[in-house]
């Protein structure tokens, strides 16, 4: 079970991810093609100055009015992005198999990293029953969501500190991080991919065709 | 999921009650699969994909914030009791579904675009809930005062059945009215080769009359070589643009500008109105496919501002009262225009107080968007819809609101009365007809 989880799943999570990635694209991008009003009014530069002011932590209005919520949202996405990327336990599990390696995060830096995801997670989950439109707009597909994103970073922090079984923690926590890869194209988590697209297209709507500004 | 009850759900109006007992669920559901499928393709999927559900869009909405922040008014709400219903039933849904559908759609939204400002993917609600629009109208379920509209544009191409010979009676009584003041004004009609065409909406010949004798004075004393048609194109406002009907939409378009074409204008000057802008330069073409529109034109704003800055304009004397300025979202967050517009009441009056939240941000009018065409039965709902308004301009301590827009105009009025807040709307056009250096004046 270790061994098919450490090999071949991991093989599986990366297929289905870039595989589901490049499907999802290509897709959009030919549907787009059939939208007469698209691809006519994009604009590389417009869209790119979208791009920047909602990459910029407070770059847009709407994060100014609601300063803990930006600050909680940018360290959730950078946290879950970066952490897994960077750990020296998977860096090095690359280095055993291919020979590769590359800059790995201090063990303390992100342990609290791990921390402030699951932190998050829970704060958005509260959140989602306290605010009264997020409530009202949320579907179990979106506690599921919390959940699988959640998982590989609970887990992370059980076998960190060793708490229970650390054979079978480890096991859940590589089959958690391969259904969170898997699920990235196919569910909401998409707005990874879809974001720069969705927002260039507004940037080029708003500053190329309209001479407007959308943050 | 069943529809909560709210006061606006009990709103009689025949356009939406009488339409639905004629639905049959299979025409429902030819109706929503052509729409989702066959009409609308990236955009949709991407857009329902993204939504992440976190109700940051929410506060962007004046119905949201006017409304105590009743969650069913947020933007993405509007469209979870709509659009995600009939994609995830995928149009199995009955007459009263889509009655509440076309409550939400027309007269809960004003499609102004603000809420997509607040959306950190960029998702555009307005274009979602004017697929609901475009659903409810092809199901012929939509508020009745609306749909009278789109039928005087299918039948007159103007919104408010004004024949043609009432057409060329108003303009010629405007310009002996105009004259009384100027002389030699002229409003000259069918000329073809002019320099520029001048197009205006319904309501101006319809019950603002002298806003056509103010533009043939202002005209006059900048020399300008205009005209107008005798025939019907000379109004885009396109009321079928916010109804659904975009097969009328895109007739009245191609007409203005085949009028336009036929007189062999260099360009058009559009007054002040925003969604007629809006149609003739965004939606319209696009719909008939042309990328950009055929002729230059532009809004009465960037007139205005072109010769209040080139001098072709003198001000004489300075607006005396206090002013704050309405955005209209067709032209400030639908053109950029805010700067101009703010240039232009700079230059024309003493005492200027910005509103706040301003420029792409400004609060919607609503009455834009078909909202306020949805006529009566629809207004104290609009008027509960819009309490934000009232706040942001009380707070200003204006006397005057200037508007460039024939929606924001009435809508803001209604404000003013509902709200008890003692002030004014103009259009820019009539303080710069009092404040101008006039031609005869200058040439005594």
């Amino acid at each position: 079970m270790y061994e098919f989880s450490r090999g071949p799943l991991v093989w599986i999570a990366f297929i289905v991810l870039i595989g589901g990635t490049i499907y999802r694209v290509a897709k959009i991008y030919r549907d787009s093609k059939k939208e007469r009003v698209v691809h006519p009014y994009m604009s590389l530069s417009h869209g790119m100055r979208s791009i920047a002011h909602w990459l910029v932590p407070f770059g847009a209005r709407n994060m100014r009015m609601r300063p803990v919520f930006t600050v909680m949202s940018f360290l959730f996405h950078i946290c879950l992005l970066l952490t897994p990327i960077f750990l020296l336990g998977h860096v090095m599990l690359f280095e055993q198999s291919w020979g590769i390696s590359w800059w790995t995060l201090p063990d303390g830096l992100a342990n609290v990293m791990t921390i402030l995801v699951v932190v998050a997670v829970t704060v958005f989950a509260l959140r989602r029953l306290a605010h009264p439109v997020v409530r009202f707009v949320t579907k179990t597909s979106d506690w599921v969501l919390l959940v699988i994103v959640a998982a590989p970073f609970v887990t992370g922090l059980l076998a960190y500190y060793q708490v229970f079984d650390y054979r079978t923690v480890m096991i859940l926590h590589m089959w958690s991080g391969a259904l969170w890869l898997m699920v990235i194209p196919f569910t909401r988590i998409v707005h990874m991919i879809f974001f720069p697209l969705t927002r260039a297209y507004m940037g080029s709507e708003f500053g190329h065709v309209r001479s407007a500004r959308d943050w | 999921m069943k529809f909560k009850k709210t006061p606006e759900s009990l709103v009689k109006d025949p356009g939406l009650d009488e339409t639905i007992k004629n639905l049959t669920p299979e025409r429902i559901v030819q109706v929503v699969n052509r729409v989702l499928t066959k009409e609308n393709s990236a955009r949709l999927q991407a857009y329902l994909d993204t939504c992440v559900h976190c109700g940051l869009c929410a506060d962007a909405c004046h119905t949201y914030v006017s409304r105590d922040k009743d969650p069913l008014f947020a933007p993405v709400s509007k469209v979870r009791q709509t659009l995600w219903e009939l994609v995830r039933r995928k149009g199995n849904v009955d007459g009263e579904f889509i009655r509440n559908a076309a409550r939400i759609a027309f007269t809960e939204c004003g499609v102004c675009r603000r809420c997509s400002m607040y959306c950190p993917f960029g998702i555009d609600m307005a274009y979602l809930l004017l697929i609901v629009r475009r659903i409810c109208s092809l199901l012929g379920v939509v508020p009745v005062y609306l749909q009278d509209t789109t039928n005087s544009h299918s039948v007159t191409s103007n919104q408010m059945w004004v024949q043609q010979d009432e057409w060329i009676d108003t303009l010629q009584w405007q310009e002996e009215e105009a004259q009384a003041e100027l002389s030699t004004v002229r409003i000259p009609l069918e000329k073809e080769g002019a320099d520029v065409m001048y197009s205006v909406i319904a309501p101006e010949p319809k019950i603002l009359a002298q806003l056509l004798g103010n533009m043939a004075i202002i005209f006059k004393a900048a020399g300008e070589d205009w005209t107008m048609p005798a025939t019907d194109g000379w109004d885009n406002s396109n009321m079928a643009m916010y109804s659904g009907d975009f097969e009328i939409m895109g007739r009245v378009e191609r007409l203005h500008w085949e009028t336009a074409a036929r007189l062999k204008v260099k360009k058009i000057i559009m007054g002040e109105c925003g969604h007629a802008f809006r149609g003739a330069v965004y939606d319209g073409p696009r719909w008939l496919s042309w990328q950009y529109p055929p002729i230059p034109m532009i809004h009465a704003i960037e007139y205005y501002y072109d010769l209040i800055s080139s001098g072709r304009i003198k001000i004489k004397q300075k607006y005396q009262e206090h002013v704050t300025i309405q955005d209209p979202c067709n032209t400030v967050r639908g053109r950029g225009l805010g700067d101009k517009l703010r240039y232009i009441v700079d230059a024309l009056c003493e005492k200027f107080t910005d509103v706040d939240p301003k420029q792409e941000h400004n609060y919607c009018c609503a009455a834009g968007g078909g909202v306020i065409n949805c006529g009566p039965p629809w207004k104290r709902s609009r008027m509960l819809s819009n309490r934000v308004k009232a706040e942001q301009l009380g707070k200003t301590g204006a006397d005057v609101i200037i508007t460039p827009c024939h929606n924001c105009h009435s809508g803001i009025e209604d404000i003013i009365g509902f709200y008890n807040l003692g002030m004014h709307v103009k259009f820019i056009n009539e303080i710069l007809v009092e404040c101008m250096e006039k031609p005869e004046e200058s040439e005594g």
